[in-house]
């Protein structure tokens, strides 16, 4: 496990019915069952403090930050920029403006593949992605290779779902220019050694893009000890707004990269025929952004700061652990992803039963999964299935909610008996 | 349950067990590949024509219970009819999954295919359930080449 999640307190105890009542969606009833809600890999609950904190900036603050000189622009200026720092802090990067406001981990990859590979990427360079990427951190990559003739390679998995180190580690050759995994793999729940993944690279001259969308819900995650050089993360799935994202960058990588898009705020100065870009992180953020989303997601911060970050992944790790237990007794279920270190997501397969109609047949008992192939196709193909059910959890899960899942499985197969 | 048993009725659950007309036609007529990316569901449909009558026909692929059920069913149906025929059905079945018009009013020219009158309180499964009658469709208007859902 990473040094990261190592270091965490542990000492206080914390118990997901603790916390639900932060999460009013949750009282919701679905087809007259209480909501169980397992699909927190997709999106994440919002707390009420962060839908606060987001209707509080609509009534009472909403203006456009930055260059306004009134009252109301200068409050909006301040809690975005508050919010960017809370980012920085939590994410222990150096500095705030080494956070870039995206819309979400997708366009953070975008941004990097655009200003990062295009301009650096020659003819026979190579790239390397893993076999568990989600398509937003494969798909750019490969239109960047086929825009300047780079190839992409592929650091092979085992049938667990673990990366060959030793493989990746032989990939390097005087052609590598860049690396791009993911933290958590949505899809197989692998915790990837990120930090020794970037050890590596760095022992190669090539920095590394982390895909963290899957892991900051679930770890603390300190950019300075993996020494990532790129780490993006989406806001929606650490309980904040959709939306609104975060690009980490090294501050001298960032500074060398061209802006990303051109436009209003990420400028100094503008003539008909030549502009002066803004400096770190306005350059890479052209126009209005979504500035509540950033105010919603420096909420998330202050609410994920006031728990115990150690506790919360004991006590996933024990729901996680709870969870492949009981669904492991099932007759006919099958688990895609058994790699030794595991976030909280189990994505499984049920002879004679198509992911779609377990999913069909869970919601009838207001249990919700993602079924489908989970926007990882490669990954699909490399287990040679179709599609997965997967259920994945978040800090507000209960095992009594994990107890009524393996029934309705139990339900499923009655039905197709 | 009721919904849900309104879904899976015994003759999808039936068709989803033991598909008619599964597997390849040698020598077809017309044979599309039918995709939809969201889930994966994949078939292919082979048509044996005879003028504009459909003289056999056989599908091929891998989908959910609903998906595989309908090709199924699909298959059973239109075998002999003409093409007019078989796409009038679609039109029919189309407005029954998707909740358009009472379906009782047809259910005589429906024949098995009311089984798939659940379909229309599942939004998410209407896909499923169209996804060979689409490939059909594209069968008998243009040939040979692929279609998706979406």
């Amino acid at each position: 496990m990473d040094a990261a999640v190592m270091t965490m307190k542990t000492a206080e105890k914390f118990d997901g019915t603790q916390v639900r009542g932060d999460f009013p969606i949750l009282r919701q009833r679905v087809n007259g069952k209480p909501l169980v809600y397992l699909d927190n890999a997709a999106t994440s609950q919002k707390p009420q403090a962060v839908i606060d904190a987001m209707n509080r900036y609509y009534l009472e603050e909403n203006s456009n930050i930055h260059r306004g000189v009134h009252f109301l622009s200068d409050k909006a200026t301040q809690s975005y920029e508050a919010a960017r720092t809370a980012i920085a802090r939590f994410i222990n990067a150096p500095a705030p403006r080494q956070v870039i406001f995206v819309r979400g981990t997708t366009e953070a990859v975008n941004l990097v593949a655009a200003s990062y590979g295009r301009v650096r990427f020659r003819e026979g360079d190579e790239v390397l992605v893993s076999a568990m990427e989600h398509h937003s951190n494969l798909v750019p990559w490969q239109m960047v290779c086929e825009q300047t003739g780079a190839m992409l390679r592929i650091i092979p998995m085992n049938d667990r779902g673990e990366l060959f180190i030793d493989k990746y580690e032989k990939m390097f050759n005087s052609r590598t220019r860049f690396v791009a995994v993911v933290h958590v793999s949505n899809v197989l729940g692998t915790v990837n050694p990120v930090a020794e993944i970037i050890r590596i690279a760095h022992g190669n001259g090539v920095p590394v893009l982390v895909d963290g969308a899957q892991a900051v819900p679930h770890m603390r995650v300190d950019v300075r000890a993996l020494d990532a050089d790129f780490y993006a993360f989406s806001g929606h799935k650490m309980f904040g707004p959709t939306g609104v994202g975060v690009l980490y960058g090294r501050e001298e990588l960032l500074e060398a990269m061209p802006p990303y898009q051109g436009g209003g705020d990420m400028i100094k100065s503008v003539t008909y025929h030549k502009t002066v870009y803004n400096d770190l992180p306005y350059k890479f953020e052209a126009g209005t952004p979504n500035i509540v989303g950033g105010v919603g997601l420096g909420a998330t911060i202050a609410y994920l700061e006031s728990l115990s970050f150690g506790a919360v992944a004991a006590y996933e790790n024990d729901l996680l652990a709870y969870a492949t237990e009981r669904l492991a007794e099932i007759p006919g279920l099958r688990i895609i992803g058994t790699a030794r270190e595991k976030a909280s997501v189990i994505s499984f397969v049920l002879e004679g039963i198509h992911p779609h109609d377990i999913g069909t047949i869970l919601d009838d008992d207001g249990i919700a999964i993602r079924t489908g192939h989970h926007c990882a196709q490669p990954v699909m193909q490399c287990f040679g299935i179709p599609a997965t059910a997967r259920a994945s959890f978040a800090l507000y899960n209960t095992k009594h909610e994990i107890d009524i899942l393996v029934k309705g499985i139990h339900k499923a197969q009655k039905v197709f008996s | 349950m009721s919904a849900l048993r309104e879904l899976y009725q015994e003759v999808i659950l039936d068709h989803n067990k033991s598909p008619r007309n599964f597997g390849r036609l040698e020598h077809p007529d017309r044979k599309v590949d039918g995709y939809n990316p969201l889930c994966g569901d994949h078939f292919t449909i082979f048509l044996k024509l005879n003028g504009d009558v459909i003289e056999d026909i056989r599908f091929d692929g891998a989908g959910c219970a609903i998906s595989k059920a309908s090709a199924s069913v699909m298959s059973s149906v239109v075998k002999g009819k003409t093409i007019a025929e078989a796409e009038e059905l679609f039109g029919l079945f189309h407005r029954l999954v998707t909740g358009e018009g009472d379906p009782m009013e047809q259910v005589e020219r429906l024949g098995k295919l009311a089984a798939f009158s659940g379909v229309s309180e599942f939004p998410a499964r209407v896909k499923c359930a169209t996804l060979a009658w689409h490939t059909l469709h594209t069968a008998l208007r243009t040939g040979e080449h692929r279609t998706t859902t979406e």
